[in-house]
């Protein structure tokens, strides 16, 4: 059976569309799934059972470092799109490379976080503020770990395989993840710790 | 075969540098604005305004840093007719909405109607020095 180009492109121009429509279709039900954390964040942000509150416990220059990290990385990322799209596959991949040394940073600054909080004992068992706490913020960092390691997949395949159909479709979806991830953290960063020390 | 672009991309091509540049930009603007604001609200001892409007300007800067990064990084606005993402995204923020101010509505409703002899001569107390 022969098909013609056009059809045979109108054919993958489909898929590719319902694929898109998917993922995007993913990333509105992980945000009703972050909502719910942050609907329990706010429920309990009293509830210090005695314990520090936070005040107490959050320190702002830290979380801005943080939180320019992670634009700059949803920026970078915006990058490898562009790369991509210009057929430029080197600066796709020193773009992908750049996002994934910050993310990383990122990540190991949130751990470096929460190991000062168990050690001063303010860990999730403290109160349900510290529980709710750790449970938002953690979610969503091992939602940037999950990223990391689609980061550290893409760069091998890309490197592999070059800028094919598969390839610049899953950088495509992986960036648009990167960028959802970022959205959350803005509110986490206003929510949870820019109001949280009011 | 023929390799085929897919239409993501094809609209990716279209996308410049400078889309993602202002937004880059626009996001760390509010972003410090926030923080600046919220440290000077901490230095000066809550003096200048309250804690319930510096609230409030927070959460609006939050969600204009959330739409500036919707339109210039997702690209939602990019999308062709039937605009089912952007349907999808608003059916979203209604879902949002509802959860979060329904689960806060009914939690302080429930403590409200839960307190304690002493709790709730405490909150007449702190009520009737607002005025009644």
């Amino acid at each position: 059976m022969s098909q013609t180009p056009e059809t045979q492109q109108a054919k993958a121009a489909f898929i590719a569309s319902k694929v898109g429509l998917g993922f995007w279709i993913y990333l509105m039900t992980d945000l009703v799934l972050f909502a719910s954390l942050f609907a329990t964040f706010a429920v309990l942000r009293n509830n210090t059972f005695g314990g520090p509150g936070g005040p107490q416990i959050f320190n702002l220059p830290y979380v801005l470092v943080e939180t320019i990290i992670l634009l700059t990385s949803s920026f970078t990322a915006g990058l490898v799109t562009i790369s991509v799209s210009r057929a430029n596959k080197r600066l796709a991949l020193v773009f992908l490379a750049i996002t994934f040394v910050l993310g990383l940073s990122f990540v190991a600054m949130e751990l470096s976080e929460f190991s000062h909080l168990i050690h001063d004992g303010n860990s999730w068992t403290r109160s349900g503020f510290l529980t709710a706490f750790f449970t938002l913020v953690g979610t969503h960092g091992l939602h940037i770990s999950i990223g990391l390691l689609w980061m550290l997949v893409m760069g091998y395949r890309i490197f592999k395989k070059g800028l094919t159909v598969n390839t610049i479709r899953q950088v495509t979806l992986l960036s648009m993840f990167w960028h959802f991830l970022d959205i959350v953290w803005i509110f986490i960063f206003s929510i949870v710790y820019m109001i949280g020390v009011l | 075969m023929k390799q085929v672009v897919p239409p993501e991309v094809q609209i990716a091509s279209r996308r410049t540098l400078k889309g993602y540049i202002t937004g880059f930009l626009l996001s760390l603007l509010f972003t410090v604005v926030a923080y600046t604001l919220v440290q000077t609200h901490l230095g000066n001892g809550h003096a200048v305004v309250s804690n319930n409007i510096l609230t409030i300007v927070i959460a609006i800067l939050a969600a204009a840093q959330c739409i500036v990064q919707v339109v210039y990084f997702l690209h939602l606005g990019e999308e062709a007719k039937p605009r089912v993402r952007f349907l999808a995204f608003l059916f979203m923020i209604l879902v949002v909405t509802i959860l979060i101010a329904g689960s806060l509505w009914i939690m302080n409703n429930l403590n409200y109607h839960m307190m304690t002899p002493e709790a709730i001569n405490k909150y007449v107390e702190q009520q009737s020095q607002g005025g009644f």
